[in-house]
């Protein structure tokens, strides 16, 4: 009898440890490991892009930027970005003369559409710029948009 | 702990319409309040599950606005399914809230 429990709580033991190892292995989010400090950090939308991996973007118009021609406050300037590019993966948004012009990247799956609407800061009178990724390639396209206040210090 | 987002998702024909507000400062890091700089506190990371598949993951940087609208939309969705949504800032604060997809004008 003894033995048998002997065995049992052993057993236990590793499983207990198991579970902990694997719940430590599955935590840590995917997507936030990937943060690309490099990319957030750059001061030019070239260096960013750059960073970001983004090379032999091609023009198109396939790209829709919706956003205000004239933003009275720079602060919050919503900005609507659709891709009509067939396997659209991602959508990332510059903003050209912001501090740090690298904004995000939007990711889609599973039958998300490649459709994002997001509210950024402008400094100042700026293009806005998106680089989509589909099929392995990258296209890209921007729209001016001018700041009357600016929403960057105050 | 952040306030609760709010999270409105509604069905159009089969595609839903998901739109979420996150109440958090997003600080650049170059405010000045007097002459103490505020330091950088912004979200980083969102991601968004559709019945437990992640269906739209976003890395974000603080030139997104003070409390942050972002909206999308998912394709095969139905009234009653689940959408989480999650996300975490840079001092590793994070929040998740859950809403269900409801049928248009219900």
């Amino acid at each position: 009898m003894e033995s048998t429990r002997r065995k049992l709580l052993k057993a236990g033991w590793g499983l207990g440890l198991l579970a902990a190892f694997g719940a430590a292995l599955v935590k840590p989010g995917r997507a936030l490991a990937a943060w690309n400090k490099g990319a957030f950090e750059a001061k030019t939308m070239a260096d960013g892009m750059k960073a970001l991996g983004v090379a032999n973007a091609v023009e198109s118009s396939e790209i829709v930027i919706h956003a205000p021609q004239i933003a009275e406050n720079g602060a919050v300037v919503p900005i609507d970005v659709t891709s009509n590019i067939p396997g659209t993966s991602s959508i990332s948004v510059f903003i050209e003369k912001n501090p740090f012009p690298y904004t995000g990247t939007f990711d889609f799956a599973q039958g998300a559409i490649a459709f994002v609407h997001l509210r950024a800061k402008l400094g100042e009178t700026t293009p806005v710029r998106a680089v989509v990724v589909a099929g392995g390639k990258y296209y890209t396209t921007a729209k001016e948009v001018k700041v009357t206040i600016g929403g960057c210090g105050g | 702990m952040a306030d609760p987002m709010k999270i409105r998702a509604t069905l159009q024909g089969d595609v839903a319409d998901v739109r979420v507000l996150m109440a958090h400062p997003m600080e650049t890091g170059q405010r000045k309040q007097g002459d103490k700089v505020v330091p950088l506190h912004f979200i980083q990371n969102v991601t968004a599950q559709l019945n437990g598949a992640t269906v739209f993951s976003a890395d974000i940087s603080q030139s997104i606005s003070r409390n942050p609208v972002f909206a999308f939309k998912v394709k095969g969705a139905k009234a009653g399914d689940k959408v989480v949504i999650t996300w975490q800032d840079n001092t590793g604060d994070k929040r998740t809230d859950e809403t269900t997809v409801r049928a248009a004008g219900s």
